[in-house]
């Protein structure tokens, strides 16, 4: 019975729960009993029995659980960023997105493990413990959204909410073999959302098929007038349709390929090229000459922004406060003690290239970079469609296999990073296997072309055919 | 030598908004510590900045009465130190782009205008000198975290402490005219910071600056500035430098402290806001903040002076006082002539009432005012019993013309109805008479006292006078 019911997809569940035909307290206790036996760490809290009673019946998303990045606030229930300095915090508010989605239906089903404020490709720099991909046991899911990849690749949670930075969505994703989208920026109200570095984060949903991505994303957008970045979707946002990709032009980033990238990857990312040609594509190579320069730039502008966004982390309203003689002795003691080391080293940076003197060289330069890489997507949106590269530039690696090497883990989000620096959104759908392990593929649309982004994805997720089933059993 | 002295003014103006500057949390007022809070002003997690639209109009309107550009496009700055009164660890304010640049008022140069919010209040008690590392516990009250501040930094125009009391006193009604401020620097809603330096005079570099900080009165600012430069005159004649420095002006003890040197000052790595979207001031915005603008005290005082003649004293007394300029231009409308209806306004009303009353809040309403004074100018009544109407007036209101009518104060006809009065007093007082009589004008007024007495203030002095001298043949 449970078997079945975790089969369905979110919009098979919420169709048949409207249709009376499945009891949404069933569906839900199935969830939660899975998710209570995790042992992927994937949660770090889950709501109690019963929840979802709790869920008003109408709504489009009648009584689907949702499994929410621990990094947004949820009123009453520990929202702890990963990170210790916020171990049992407790906000007295909830983040808007999931209001949006608690409006539409959805339950709160658990809380979800996550790099320590979203700082990571792997979630290895959770202080609450490492999430196992459920793919491979010894290898990692992906991050900084890797709790809330492995939850939905794994059956723990019909779908997920997480947040994507420089690609927190769509990497893990791709090493979990689902589909994420990272929407365009502004699209998606950020308050509440403890925040890692303001002019990229974006909230997104991850799902286990584009459709339900596309249907849960439709209650995340909107414009919220706490977020004063947030725009509203200028388009209706509809269910994806298409089935073939007629017309379409694909372009390929020369400046983004080849050097770096697994073979086994690269051979997944032909394949599906192909596949798409097959659906009536054309795939040109395009230029976006300054893309190769957005790694460079990003981990100049989110660690700037990070340092400014951790500084209320300084113990004296909430969270961790390591008691010391004086002030600044205090400031300094809860901070060693509540930052993990990459959360240390992002700030360090981000307080280096804000400093007077080295402005102008990094954080001023950086926003140029930016601003070229923009107008690359513009140029290239001129010609074709959609961009489309490889998620990751591998798939899932070993616990503890970059740990010591910051650089080769930035090398992640070489791909996912430039859409972010434009703002565009982005999807990240499974396209193949790559020694038994997901590949991703990232499809890139202008902005706010979610619609035709999703639809486009759609097409081809029915003819890639990825079956994660044996993941969830 | 003889030194010149060159001071810039920075000024915080708490603007008085409905709500916060970046939450919907009302202002404080003296309510219970931690009450006026929300998410956004505890720098909670996840908790996002929206500016505050009332703000950015109160700055425009500021920017329009200072005379300064408007910037179309203006933009928010993280300024950034860790203080308990300080939750986000930075402070959004304007430094690039800022809401305002140049402009002009009272004579002194306007460099620029912000907007950005003002810290919590921390209170430090047990141990000593109510500083933080001195002290056993630290409390901070967020109620006013968050309050609209604007920043107005002027150009180091001023060359006194005298003109620097004068600049603010002008800035300080012109901010109180046009709505945006109660401007209290007892409250703080008004707080000033002075940058002040000497040179020899003639001498065209600036001399080395000190700020003078945490300033509560215009009188404390005049006396601090006086101190102070007496201060770096002292030690450039003893061959000594002025050292860059922040100072405490003590208005008990009239010393200066140190507060910190320049060389242990905050780089605040100061970088755009990304939580907030660049200000774009549009047509209807400047608009709206053009048809708000009252006529500026400034202007005002100019209009009394050229346009009613009014002596300038007289002008800028009521120009400043918006609610006694509005007064008196009600008490106008009645027809009663400028001049002598600003005197009465800035002389006998102000003394009776005192000299911070509201005057529209007394007894006295502006039209009892200006008809008073017209039955004065027109010798319906003399000045002393027009007085004794005012007493009257300021105690229990009433219509002056009845009051004239009751209490039998007309001024006497004319010398019909004098005469036999003058002449009773030159005969009660032969000698005094005699001596008149002989060129000694001296004890005319023994003579004008006695018909004022026997009139009770109702005659007219100067016709008293043509009647002694007429009676006495002179």
């Amino acid at each position: 019975m449970t078997a079945e019911l975790i089969a369905l997809s979110a919009k098979a569940a919420a169709d048949a729960i409207s249709a009376g035909e499945l009891d949404r307290a069933e569906y839900f206790a199935a969830y939660r009993a899975r998710s209570a036996a995790d042992e992927l760490n994937a949660y770090v809290w889950i709501s109690e029995e019963g929840g979802a009673r709790a869920a008003p019946v109408s709504g489009e998303l009648g009584g689907v659980p949702l499994a929410v990045k621990d990094l947004f606030c949820t009123e009453g229930v520990p929202s702890q960023a990963g990170s210790k300095i916020l171990e049992g915090y407790r906000p007295p508010y909830t983040a808007t997105v999931v209001e949006q989605l608690t409006a539409a239906g959805t339950v709160l089903l658990g809380k979800t493990n996550q790099d320590e404020f979203a700082m990571g490709s792997s979630n290895e720099n959770s202080a609450y413990g490492p999430v196992l991909n459920p793919w491979d046991r010894t290898r990692v899911p992906g991050g900084s959204s890797g709790g809330s990849a492995a939850a939905v690749a794994a059956g723990l949670a019909p779908w997920a909410l997480g947040t994507d930075t420089g690609g927190s969505i769509r990497q893990p994703a791709a090493l979990c073999g689902i589909v994420g989208l990272k929407p365009t920026y502004g699209s998606v109200s950020r308050y509440g959302m403890i925040a890692f570095a303001s002019s990229l984060d974006q909230a997104g949903p991850l799902a286990r098929d584009v459709t339900d991505a596309a249907l849960l994303y439709r209650h995340m957008a909107g414009r919220d007038p706490r977020d004063a970045t947030s725009v509203a979707h200028p388009e209706e946002l509809v269910l994806p349709s298409a089935q073939d990709l007629a017309g379409l032009r694909l372009g390929v980033p020369e400046d983004l390929t080849g050097e770096g990238v697994e073979p086994g990857v690269m051979a997944a990312f032909e394949a599906a090229l192909a596949q798409a040609e097959a659906l009536g594509a054309t795939v040109e190579r395009v230029a976006l000459p300054h893309a190769d320069y957005g790694l460079s730039a990003y981990y100049v502008l989110a660690p700037a922004e990070c340092s400014s966004n951790l500084s209320r982390f300084d113990g004296v309203r909430y969270g961790l406060r390591t008691p010391a003689d004086d002030l600044t002795a205090m400031y300094t003691q809860t901070r060693h003690d509540g930052f993990g080391p990459e959360v240390k080293r992002r700030v360090m940076l981000g307080t280096y290239v804000l400093s007077s003197g080295f402005y102008d060289a990094y954080y001023a330069s950086a926003q140029k970079v930016r601003t070229l890489i923009a107008e690359d997507f513009a140029r290239a949106f001129e010609r074709v469609d959609f961009l489309v590269t490889p998620t990751s530039p591998g798939v899932a690696f070993e616990l503890g296999a970059l740990t010591g090497d910051p650089l080769a883990m930035y090398l992640n989000d070489y791909f996912t990073v430039p859409m972010s620096l434009a703002g565009v959104p982005a999807i990240s759908l499974p396209c193949g296997l790559s020694d038994g392990l997901p590949v991703g593929l990232q499809l890139a649309g202008p902005a706010f072309s979610e619609n035709r982004l999703l639809d486009a994805a759609h097409a081809l997720e029915a003819a890639f055919g990825f079956d994660g089933a044996a993941v969830r059993a | 030598m003889k030194y010149e002295t060159t001071i810039g003014l920075e000024i915080h103006v708490q603007l008085q908004t409905r709500t916060k500057m970046f939450c919907s949390c009302a202002l404080g007022f003296g309510e219970e510590p931690n009450t006026r809070t929300c998410p956004v002003c505890l720098a909670l997690p996840g908790a996002l900045p929206v500016a505050n639209a009332e703000a950015i109009h109160f700055g425009l309107l500021i920017g329009l009465a200072l005379g300064c550009d408007l910037n179309p496009l203006s933009k928010f700055d993280r300024k950034q130190y860790f203080y308990p009164d300080s939750p986000k660890g930075y402070q959004i304010s304007q430094n690039e782009e800022p809401l305002c640049s140049g402009g002009e008022l009272g004579g002194v140069r306007i460099h620029r205008v912000h907007l950005e919010e003002d810290a919590a209040k921390t209170i430090h008690s047990g141990g000593g000198g109510g500083r933080i590392l001195s002290s056993a516990n630290s409390v901070v009250d967020f109620n006013r975290g968050g309050t609209p501040l604007c920043e107005i930094v002027t150009e180091p125009d001023i060359t006194s402490a005298e003109q620097a009391g004068d600049f603010l006193r002008l800035l300080r009604t012109t901010m109180r005219r046009i709505g945006v401020s109660d401007v209290n620097m007892e409250e703080g809603s008004l707080r000033c910071d002075a940058n002040i330096s000497i040179r020899p005079s003639g001498q065209a570099q600036l001399g080395v600056k000190t700020e003078l900080k945490n300033m509560n009165s215009f009188r404390f600012i005049e006396r601090g500035i006086r101190a102070e430069v007496a201060r770096q005159e002292g030690l450039l004649r003893a061959g000594q430098p002025v050292v860059q420095e922040t100072l405490h002006f003590d208005p008990r003890t009239e010393r200066l402290t140190s507060m910190r040197s320049k060389e242990e000052a905050h780089d605040y790595r100061y970088f755009p806001e990304p939580d907030l979207t660049p200000v774009s001031i549009t047509a209807e915005m400047l608009e709206r903040a053009r048809a708000a603008l009252p006529e500026l005290p400034a202007a005002r005082a100019g209009r009394f002076e050229q346009e009613l003649g009014l002596h300038p004293d007289t002008a800028r007394l009521l120009a400043w006082r918006a609610e006694l300029g509005d007064y008196y231009e009600e008490a106008l409308a009645t027809g009663a002539e400028p001049v002598p209806l600003a005197n009465w306004t800035t002389n006998e009303l102000v003394q009776r009432l005192g000299a911070d009353a509201d005057p529209a809040t007394s007894n006295v309403r502006p039209a009892a005012l200006g008809v008073l004074v017209t039955l004065v100018t027109q010798k319906k009544i003399t000045a002393a019993a027009a007085k004794t109407v005012l007493d009257k007036l300021v105690a229990e209101g009433g219509d002056p013309t009845a009051i004239v009518e009751t209490e039998n104060l007309a001024a006497m006809g004319g010398a019909d109805e004098l005469a036999p009065v003058v002449a009773a007093a030159l005969e009660a007082q032969p000698a005094i008479a005699e001596r008149i009589k002989n060129g000694d004008p001296k004890p005319m007024g023994a003579i004008i006292g006695a018909v004022m007495k026997e009139t009770k203030g109702r005659a007219d002095g100067k016709e008293v006078t043509r009647l002694v001298r007429e009676q006495l043949g002179l």
